[in-house]
């Protein structure tokens, strides 16, 4: 039986069990006995030589500008089963057929002196030194940490995060999630800090995006969106356009010539305007929660960057400029504004991203550490913008 | 390998703990090996008991209850539940208590998005957010519920205990909250709400009503709050709130030193205030007992009166005016004796004028002879209207009838 064959069959496996899950209950989360204990039964990805690699319908693809997940590097793959296809959308996730799954896969740098796995030692790098879009991620001086699988059934999308075991050969499905002490080194600075893995429940913290339509608990993917996957990636076909190359396998209909599709830049690449890479950040790492119908949707700060909810997207206070806190309590760190141009100390945005203090820290989960970079990022893009914040009593 | 790869697990977690300060249990030894052992607080580190609570909330489908035995638990991450129809029991509030005094991950104590969802006869203590959210679901009950923050200084608790927000039919019984830097139970950007017979102490706000519809706040007692139960709609929120009867509650000597955070919305409340109406529309205080509150009784108040900054076309179109507010048949008495100076500076300027502090509004309307619609019944109080363009100047106004105000319904929650 050939890799792709297998995986078929376990698509439909996984079609069929999520169909019949679904007609007893409506959770997100699979249940104990629904799904394989180990990630290599899905037979999607699994270790050859010192490469993960993906079954051969896998796509690998990469984010214009990634969530920040504490400096984790991750490995993605979708597998659409063959001879579907996924509907293209100006805005939202793609509409993915049943039997979709998507395997995010996060992984540190060691130090080469480090036996793989065993190092609580991690580095800060980037993705392309490890995985290129070809040919699987290299695993010489790399700790896999987990994989999340998001599997697409008949009765919706269902979230299941695998934690490798010590061993590096496989990972085992933990669905209350895990909690791993690693110290990131970062040049001659060393952090402590702890990486949770989120449990079942706690997928639906972020890919639940519409909290308005009575579906709270309808999850969905966040990074297969047109603006997120509007970049060029090597891969089969060479280095070409991601959403290009989706078309020419067969598995996206509906899309437009990408020059006339939403998207979102590198918030890394320098070269770029300040407002666009700040834009594309918070969209990523914010717009999950901070839209007008999700889970943060009764704040009114809204940093979504797709336009489905209409022109409010666009106005300033929406993103923060000059509004005040409401219920963010010792959130706000006592300062008066989300966002006071030209001045990131006054910002409570930027005190937020500071913390990593919960209650106060954001994202609220899905992170330990303080990500610097970013943090530089939106100071810069704070600094910059125009105008000024004055509260009732300065007037 | 398997056994080995369990107990790396569990010390990992162990050391989890100490990376977030809760050190001395990991440093007297492997938890894992001894089992769990109580601290000096009676509370249990049980990893085995938490896994298994959050496999339940995993696993739950509607129809179930998730029975919390007695005991005393120390929980490292929030709980999460996003299935509907579920109902989560303790054995009393006395009985089961989970403390999330060294959760790693939350800020929430329990969150949950499924829709039908009751959660009763428990307690939740010393989240480092808030204690119980429920974000934007039909059918929410709360019953016999405590939450509480236990850390003398309160400046370390989280901000609101019963936190619903974003939800339809929502009964809030039979519960208490202790300690909330914000609002003890705090109803947000909800539609149809009942409050009834609870407890709210040692908050900021006791009770708070904000930008929600359709509530009926009853037979509660708030009480050594900053503020006893407050009636708020803030500008830049998506949902605006209106229609609000509040009756038959005792709010007493709600006198605790303001302890929010800098900025919020309930920074601003005056220590010593009974009840306040901010900005919001359709609201009918009546029959209630409101004794010993330091500044005033009823505060009714504009967003002029606070830090917010007004500007017109605002996104929302949000009304800064508090309309149609009835004050009939409280009881309102031994108020106004240690006025909050800092936040309310007129109450002395009352108070040397010989006028008590029952009823204060802060006299903003769009037009000079505008009465906003607020009655004050006849009876044994008075309305003191402040006068916006020069401050220490109010002029007091007889109660009236009220019979032309247009009443509410109560809230039924079928």
């Amino acid at each position: 039986m050939s890799k792709f064959l297998r995986f078929a069959l376990w698509s439909l496996v996984a079609s069929v069990l999520g169909f019949a899950v679904l007609t007893h209950h409506s959770s997100a989360a699979g249940s104990r006995e629904d799904f394989p204990a180990k990630l290599s039964q899905w037979k999607l990805i699994q270790r050859a030589g010192d490469r993960l690699a993906a079954a051969p319908s896998g796509v690998t693809y990469e984010l214009a500008t990634p969530l920040f997940t504490d400096y984790a590097l991750k490995w993605r793959v979708l597998f659409i089963p063959n001879g579907q296809k996924a509907a293209y959308n100006p805005d939202r996730a793609f509409d993915l057929p049943v039997g979709t799954v998507i395997a995010k896969t996060f992984y540190y740098p060691v130090a080469p002196v480090d036996h793989t796995g065993e190092s609580a030692d991690v580095l800060k790098a980037r993705p392309s030194d490890y995985q290129d879009g070809v040919g699987g991620l290299r695993l010489a001086h790399v700790r896999l940490m987990e994989t999340r699988l998001l599997v697409h059934r008949a009765g919706g999308w269902v979230a299941l995060p695998y934690v490798w075991d010590e061993d590096q050969r496989d990972a085992t499905l933990e669905r209350v999630g895990d909690a791993i002490p690693l110290t990131m080194v970062d040049g001659t600075e060393r952090k402590d800090f702890v990486y949770v893995v989120p449990n079942a429940n706690d997928c639906a913290n972020c890919h639940a995006p519409n909290f308005t339509t009575g579906e709270i608990n309808h999850i969905e993917p966040i990074g297969i969106k047109a603006r997120h996957l509007n970049r060029d990636f090597p891969g089969k076909f060479g280095t070409i356009n991601q959403l290009t190359r989706l078309q020419r396998l067969g598995y996206l209909s509906g899309a437009p010539a990408v020059a006339s599709a939403p998207r979102n830049v590198d918030w890394h690449d320098e070269r770029l305007p300040v407002d666009a890479r700040a834009r594309s950040y918070l969209d990523i790492n914010c717009s999950h929660c901070h839209s007008p119908v999700g889970a943060a949707r009764t704040t009114g700060l809204w940093f979504d960057q797709g336009h489905e909810h209409g022109a409010d997207w666009a106005s300033p206070r929406r993103i923060g400029v000059c509004k005040q806190i409401v219920a963010g309590g010792h959130g706000g760190g006592g300062l008066p504004f989300d966002v006071a141009p030209g001045e990131p100390e006054k910002s409570i945005l930027l005190y937020r991203l500071r913390s990593n203090v919960p209650g106060t820290m954001m994202p609220e989960i899905g992170r330990s550490l303080v990500h610097a970079e970013g943090i530089a990022l939106v100071r810069s893009w704070i600094e910059r913008m125009e105008g000024q914040c004055r509260l009732a009593s300065e007037q | 390998m398997k056994a080995g790869f369990v107990r790396g697990r569990t010390a990992l977690l162990g050391s989890a703990l100490m990376v977030a300060g809760l050190g001395s249990l990991g440093l007297a030894g492997p938890a894992w090996a001894a089992g769990p052992q109580a601290d000096a607080d009676g509370f249990v580190t049980d990893r085995a008991f938490e896994k298994h609570l959050q496999e339940q909330l995993l696993d739950a489908k509607a129809g179930d209850v998730i029975t919390i035995p007695a005991g005393k638990y120390r929980l490292s991450r929030g709980l999460g539940l996003t299935a509907s129809g579920v109902t989560i029991k303790g054995a009393g509030k006395d009985q089961t208590v989970l403390s999330f005094a060294g959760m790693v991950a939350g800020p929430v104590g329990l969150l949950v998005t499924g829709n039908n969802f009751v959660v009763s006869d428990l307690t939740v203590q010393d989240t480092k957010g808030d204690g119980i959210k429920i974000n934007g679901t039909k059918g929410v009950t709360f019953r016999n519920v405590r939450v509480r923050w236990t850390d003398p200084d309160n400046s370390t608790h989280g901000a609101y205990g019963i936190y619903p927000v974003g939800c339809t039919d929502v009964l809030i019984e039979d519960s208490e909250v202790f300690g909330s830097s914000d609002a003890g139970i705090y109803v947000g950007q909800s539609d149809n709400i009942i409050v009834r017979r609870n407890r709210a102490e040692l908050n900021v706000a006791g009770i708070e009503i904000e930008n929600s519809t359709h509530a009926d706040v009853y037979e509660n007692v708030a009480t050594r709050n900053t503020g006893g139960i407050l009636v708020f709609n803030m500008p830049n929120l998506p949902k605006p709130g209106h229609s609000t009867r509040i009756h038959n509650n005792v709010s007493e000597a709600n006198n605790t030193p303001n302890f929010a955070a800098k900025g919020t919305a309930v920074s601003i409340v005056p220590k010593g205030t009974g009840m306040i109406v901010l900005a919001n529309d359709d609201v009918e205080i009546f029959d209630n007992d409101i004794r010993n509150n330091d500044t005033m009784g009823i505060a009714i108040a504009s967003d002029f009166s606070t830090d917010y900054k007004i500007e017109a076309g605002a996104p929302g179109e949000h009304d800064p005016y508090p309309d149609r507010v009835l004050i009939a048949g409280n009881r309102i008495s031994g108020g106004g004796n240690a006025p909050d100076a800092e936040r309310f500076p007129a109450a002395p300027v009352i108070r040397a004028a010989g006028q008590s502090t029952n009823v204060v509004w802060d006299g903003y309307t769009r037009a000079p002879a505008d009465d906003n619609g607020i009655c004050l019944a006849s009876g044994p109080d008075k309305l003191i209207r402040l006068d916006p363009k020069s401050p220490g100047k109010f002029a007091v106004i007889d109660g009236k009838s009220c019979d032309g105000f247009k009443r509410q319904p109560p809230v039924v929650i079928r």
